[in-house]
């Protein structure tokens, strides 16, 4: 059992402290498709501490359900080519056997899906499928199985469990089926979840239940969190650390603070500037990032947001449309962009935060 | 029109909002439920819209928020006549169109448009954008100056879309630009009201934010009235000036925007409030956890529907419904259904003590 509850507001992601439980390190996706190749995930780096909630945020298309398809090893080898390291909990997972993931997966590393019918069965009770879960990984009796499935319904808050467990999924409301998928996610108590939008189809008030269980359970557990979402307040709400992904890369990365109250990327500036807040002044016109995403087969060159960049005039010596900007210092509050890094605080203080209300 | 009888229902002269652009009272849908085999018969019904009331005033944006199956959706098809109510009255500048049929209609079908969630289902993929957005046009006979495709393209760069890719198929375009299409093709007859249902829910927020600008500008340029549909709190804080929240069918509370996020008095549209996550880690605003899901629209509580989520229910909640009314201590058009509303001891010890006698005000 480990019980490492990292302090909220700790160090950025790989800066010292705890060992990373998992370390992802220039991992690159890539399909070949028949329009040509799509570089899905392009060199991407990040940790995450045991115990704690990394958030990946970015647009659709940014990369962040590949990324952790990866981590999971659940793409189709003959289509996708893998590069570069992932280790959970120091084992090497590139590369991995299908035999070793398939170990894995359920028991050291779990996810949780959007729709919770992508991953329930239609044809099984919700008892039946959390109980088979654990006995594949533990070898536990049927009986046993059944009274872990009571338990964890329990504990994810379905009330009457021991007669719910007997339900099929489509007996449940939304809000008790995505219950149910956490309880199936961590019935083998596994130190990594991945969280992929796991509200987004929920309405608000059942997303703050979801929410606040995945707190209590990760607190009650020590479970490292990996938590997708396009919604920067969901991650404001449970993450300890950011990673903002554009066109499969991190551009931005630190603490919820850091990259929340003082960001240095001009794209996570154009996202906090796009979102209408509940308190901001509502005459105050919305600044959208003009453009749209780029084709992640034929990036353009240099800095992938330079089409959309309001401040490329202001790099000194130019290079944004020819030099790819590296996600730096190695450690702490980061961002991928050539302004230096005074002329980001400037540019934030005087341009953007006035803006945000 | 040619049916008199649908004209002058009795209950019309009462309607007191004479320059309400769009009128509705007690409005409701309910959609039947079939069993049985061989023979079909009704075992009950959806209550998907029951009993709501409300005005949409020329050029102002009317916000509807809500939880999914609140019944937005009815309410914007049923405002847009592309449903008929189960009861209720519907009227259009006046002219009651509460079962108005499609030759009574044709004269304000231009006026009233409507805009989808889903740009990619509500445009044809083997019609060019030219003539999706020429359709109304076409189908209403009119004939602008210059030609359809020259207005056509006058709508593209209207949108901010290129005027030269009339051409184009709806694939050619992303989710953003495809919504811009959407909002050409509403706005091609000049409407006065568009309902816009879950316009932006389907978009990034970046792409989000240039639709909802769009939108903005042309509600303050064509001075076009809106009935904004979204369950995004803060998107239809920034677009209506007024905004209704719905619960189960009905509208459990409307007020002005400042008013109705400010200072809401329904314990619901506190809790949705409380429940929506700011980008913030300093957001340290008291937040009110709702137990349970939304019960079935099939059978709705009795008394107030959001009794078996309220921490406030008591007894008189549940046998009593309560009136939408404007509250003692509210502002001039916050109206509220709730027998013990939020917000009373923060106000004046007269008014606060109306927390106490609650009945002094419910009556319908
Ligand atoms: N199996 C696949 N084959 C080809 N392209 C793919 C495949 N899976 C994802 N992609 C592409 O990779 C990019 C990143 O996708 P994804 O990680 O799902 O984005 P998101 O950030 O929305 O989760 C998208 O452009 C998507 O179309
Ligand atoms: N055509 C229909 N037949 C039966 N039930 C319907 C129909 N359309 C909507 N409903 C039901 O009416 C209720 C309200 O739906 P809707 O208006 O779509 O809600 P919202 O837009 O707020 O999510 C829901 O319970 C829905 O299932
Ligand atoms: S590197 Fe250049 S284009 Fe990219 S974000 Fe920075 S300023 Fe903008
Ligand atoms: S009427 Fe009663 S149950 Fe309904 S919202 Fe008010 S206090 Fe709650
Ligand atoms: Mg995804
Ligand atoms: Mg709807």
């Amino acid at each position: 059992m480990t019980t490492q509850a990292k302090p909220e507001e700790a160090s950025s992601a790989g800066s010292g402290g705890d060992q990373p439980f998992l370390s992802v390190r220039d991992l690159s996706v890539r399909f070949s498709t028949e329009d040509g190749v799509v570089r899905a995930v392009d060199n991407l780096s990040f940790d995450v501490a045991p115990g704690s909630t990394l958030g990946i945020v970015g647009e659709s298309g940014s990369g962040k359900s590949v990324t952790n398809l990866a981590v999971l090893g659940l793409h189709n080898p003959d289509r996708t080519e893998i590069t570069g390291s992932i280790k959970l909990d120091g084992q090497e997972l590139v590369g991995a056997s299908n035999r070793e993931l398939e170990k894995l997966r359920g028991k050291t590393m779990s996810m949780i899906f959007q729709d919770p019918l992508t991953a329930l069965s239609p044809y099984h009770t919700i008892g039946k499928q959390i109980g088979e879960t654990f006995r594949k990984h533990t070898g536990a009796s049927k009986k046993e199985s059944r009274d872990r499935a009571i338990e964890m319904l329990t504990r994810v808050g379905i009330p009457q469990p021991t007669t719910r467990v007997d339900d099929y999924p489509h007996q449940f409301s939304g809000g008790m089926r995505q219950r149910a998928m956490i309880a199936m996610a961590l019935v083998c108590d596994p130190k990594l979840v991945i969280a992929d939008e796991p509200t987004t189809a929920l309405d608000v008030t059942v997303q703050a239940q979801i929410l606040d269980l995945l707190k209590d359970l990760q607190q009650e557990m020590g479970t490292a969190i990996i938590l997708i979402t396009h919604d920067l307040g969901v991650v404001a709400r449970t993450a300890q650390q950011i990673m903002v992904m554009y066109a499969g890369r991190a551009v931005e990365r630190g603490t919820v603070r850091e990259v929340l109250k003082a960001p240095q990327h001009p794209y996570t500036w154009g996202l906090l500037s796009s979102m209408p807040s509940l308190t901001g002044d509502v005459s105050v016109p919305l600044r959208p990032v003009r453009g749209t995403p780029p084709s992640l087969i034929n990036l353009p060159t240099g800095c992938p947001f330079n089409p959309r960049c309001d401040h490329r005039e202001q790099v000194i010596g130019g290079g944004c449309t020819t030099e790819r900007p590296p996600l730096a210092p190695a450690t702490g509050h980061a961002a991928a962009c050539h302004l230096s890094a005074a002329q980001r605080q400037d540019i934030f203080i005087d341009q953007i935060k006035p803006r945000l209300g | 029109m040619s049916n008199e009888l649908t004209l002058e229902k009795p209950g019309g002269a009462a309607t007191g909002s004479g320059d309400a652009l769009l009128s509705i009272k007690g409005v409701q849908k309910h959609f039947p439920v079939l069993d049985g085999f061989l023979f079909k018969r009704q075992v009950g019904a959806v209550h998907a819209v029951d009993g709501v009331s409300l005005d949409v005033f020329q050029g102002e944006s009317v916000g509807l928020v809500g939880e999914s199956g609140c019944g937005k959706s009815t309410l914007g098809r049923l405002v847009t006549r592309l449903l008929e109510p189960t009861a209720g009255e519907i009227r259009y500048n006046g002219q009651d169109i509460t079962h108005a049929n499609r030759k009574e209609l044709a004269p304000i079908r231009s006026e009233i448009q409507m805009i989808f969630q889903d740009p990619y289902s509500s445009l044809n993929p083997r019609h060019t954008v030219g003539s999706i957005i020429g359709a109304p046009m076409e189908i209403n006979g009119i004939n602008p100056k210059g030609g359809i495709q020259r207005r056509v393209q006058e709508l593209l760069e209207t949108v901010g879309l290129n005027p030269e890719h009339y051409n184009r198929f709806p694939h050619e375009f992303s989710g953003g630009q495809r919504q811009r299409i959407g909002v050409a093709r509403a706005l091609s007859l000049n409407p006065k009201l568009i309902v816009a249902d879950e316009p932006v829910s389907a978009l990034d927020v970046s792409i989000q934010a240039q639709v909802v600008n769009l939108l903005q500008e042309l509600q303050r340029e064509l001075g076009i009235a809106f009935l904004f549909i979204a369950h995004d709190l803060s998107v239809v804080r920034h677009f209506s000036q007024r905004v209704a929240v719905m619960y189960l069918g009905k509208i459990v509370e409307i007020a002005d925007r400042k008013s109705l996020y400010e200072a809401p008095r329904h314990p619901y549209t506190h809790a949705l409030l409380s429940a929506v996550p700011e980008a913030d880690p300093d957001d340290n605003r008291e937040r009110i956890r709702l137990i349970g899901d939304v019960p079935s629209p099939l059978n709705p509580p009795s008394g107030c529907r959001f009794r078996t989520r309220c921490w406030k229910a008591q007894e008189k909640c549940s046998v009593e419904e309560p009136p939408l009314i404007q509250l003692s201590g509210s502002l001039d058009g916050h109206l509220t259904a709730c027998h013990f509303p939020e917000g009373d001891i923060k106000r004046s010890p007269e008014e606060g003590s109306t927390a106490a006698v609650p009945e002094q005000r419910a009556e319908v």
